[in-house]
């Protein structure tokens, strides 16, 4: 069973192309990511499925209907947290919550414990303006806002952009229950390692899907043997990489160089003695798995080479 | 002069009832990439207010770039730079008018701003957006042209406040690059960020809790002293231990 299909779904906005003959599909209760950089098609895309934006082409069904035809039946199923902050500032956490609950003819009574896992850490500043929480709160009360009349479905365009690791960590944790009790989530997000807790991850990038898999199958795509490289002096160590006459890719992972050779079959000994020679004696090198962010960053700049 | 670019000792702020920031000592290097980390509600923000001149402090001492917080906040507006969290650029003007109006702002002379102008675009890959308004720019790019901006009058430190939110991991490694040349360039580089990726790219790192400092060393030195391997582990400890819930 699906709970989203797209097919050959494309929308303009004037001479912009904002989304290309897409085609994907949300199998139920599955956790899928979205990954892209900005003006990608991200935010055109949850319009579309929210059914606030009608595509110029192709063929949408949300829960087995039509967008086109059924979106006063859709709507009451969707709940949906858009990338700004939507909520009433001026209305208290509980306000909120209420009024999200009323205007879907329910009452936080009869759904609380659906969001009661995320709420129980609200509770204490319930009386406090939504304008005066802290970033993560703030989203975690968005989240309660869009769970409250039990949707079918659960979109989050960005939820975690600007908030804090720990928060981060907590609202993933949030997503993992949800999906317990069945809800499909479609999310879509600029952290790597969130994308890697999907079920399914798209890649996309200039209104076109460059990838979909499970997180594992597309690290596993990665094209070629890839090497951690890492030593104290990290900007000089980028430097030298790049002028190693058979770098492929070099990208700082952190506390690594993740870095790819042009040649098929290459000795670590040599780039080890290249570094030695550039002042840089001591760098480790290691073969390592690569990860969803690997592949997006090749695919990246593929894409820019072919442009 | 002081090799340091920044100085505080026991800095704080109360806001009626509530601490902000509590009685935080650092010493920040020239030259150095110094991260500034922190939960949602740590504090980060109203610590670099103060170092800003933006907001005076309650207590404690803060020197920036030699000048005291205190009696040379203006001075101290004029020689640093600062790309705040929200995008401060003009939407409805160009790159070019956005570079000449902050230019002009900080007293570049028509000819001084005429080549740091080129030189800004070209570095910047922007020549094919220059008539093209800022707000049709994707965020990335303008995230980069802020940064370009905040430091067009060659200040001694620029504070970055979450440069790289919501940016995808191309161009936030491109953004990166940038800071490590103009680190390269002598200018210090104060940065706060929630990707933990990016804490290991800094010479130095503080994590703020309850608006405290209760780390700061470099990123092998916090990730020895917590016997972990990832800032992410340190800052999750940390942060966890907070009292505070916002």
């Amino acid at each position: 069973m699906y709970s989203v299909q797209l097919h050959n779904v494309s929308k303009s906005f004037g001479s912009t192309l904002a989304l290309k003959e897409s085609s994907f599909s949300v199998n139920e209760g599955e956790l899928f990511g979205f990954v892209g950089p900005d003006g990608a098609g991200k935010t055109t895309l949850f319009r579309i499925l929210t059914t606030l934006l009608l595509p110029d082409s192709g063929d949408v069904s949300v829960l087995g209907l039509d967008v086109n035809k059924d979106y006063q039946k859709i709507r009451p199923m969707l709940g949906y947290m858009p990338g700004k902050f939507s909520l009433y500032q001026d209305l208290t956490v509980q306000e909120n919550l209420e009024f999200f609950a009323s205007v879907f003819n329910t009452t936080i009574k009869e759904n609380y414990s659906l969001v009661e896992p995320i709420y129980k850490q609200l509770v204490e500043f319930k009386d406090r303006f939504a304008g005066n929480l802290s970033g993560g709160m703030k989203q975690k009360l968005a989240l309660c806002c869009a769970l409250i009349h039990k949707p079918k479905l659960l979109l989050l365009d960005e939820p975690t952009t600007g908030v804090d690791a720990v928060s981060r960590k907590e609202f993933w944790q949030m997503l993992g229950i949800l999906k317990k009790e069945g809800i499909t989530i479609i999310v879509s997000t600029p952290y790597m390692d969130e994308a890697e807790q999907c079920d399914q991850v798209a890649l996309i990038d200039k209104g076109e899907i460059l990838k979909i898999d499970t997180p594992d199958s597309i690290a596993k795509s990665f094209s070629k043997p890839l090497y951690g490289i890492s030593h104290a002096q990290k900007y000089k160590l980028i430097q030298s990489l790049r002028a190693y006459q058979y770098a492929d890719s070099v990208h700082p992972f952190g506390k690594s160089i993740h870095y790819t050779d042009q040649r098929n079959s290459f000795e670590i000994e040599e780039l080890q003695s290249y570094l030695n020679t550039h002042g840089l004696e001591g760098a480790a090198i290691e073969t390592i798995t690569p990860g969803v962010e690997d592949v997006f960053m090749e695919l990246m700049h593929k894409e820019k080479i072919d442009v | 002069m002081s090799e340091l670019a920044i100085k505080t000792k026991d800095l704080t702020k109360t806001f009626g009832s509530f601490t902000a920031v509590d009685q935080i000592t650092m010493e920040v290097k020239k030259g150095e990439i110094f991260g500034f980390l922190g939960a949602n509600g740590a504090g980060k923000t109203t610590a670099m207010k103060m170092l800003t001149g933006l907001l005076t402090p309650t207590s404690g001492e803060a020197m920036v770039s030699g000048m005291d917080v205190y009696n040379q906040a203006e001075s101290i507006k004029k020689n640093i730079g600062y790309m705040s969290q929200k995008f401060s650029l003009y939407d409805d003007l160009t790159p070019d008018e956005n570079i000449r109006f902050y230019g002009g702002i900080y007293g570049l002379n028509d000819e001084k701003l005429g080549d740091k102008k080129e030189e800004l675009i070209k570095s910047l890959g922007l020549t094919s957006f220059r008539k093209k308004l800022v707000g049709s720019l994707p965020l990335g790019w303008k995230q980069k042209l802020a940064f370009a901006i905040s430091i067009i009058h060659d200040p001694g430190i620029v504070f970055l406040d979450e440069p790289t939110g919501g940016v995808d991991p191309v161009t936030r490694r491109e953004f990166w690059e940038r800071i490590y040349q103009v680190a390269e360039e002598g200018i210090t580089v104060f940065v706060t960020t929630h990707y933990m990726d990016e804490a290991e790219y800094c010479d130095r790192v503080s994590i703020m809790v309850d608006g405290r400092i209760d780390a700061l060393d470099t990123p092998d030195g916090l990730k020895n002293t917590f016997e972990t391997d990832s800032i992410e582990n340190v800052f999750i400890r940390l942060a966890r231990s907070a009292e505070r819930g916002d």
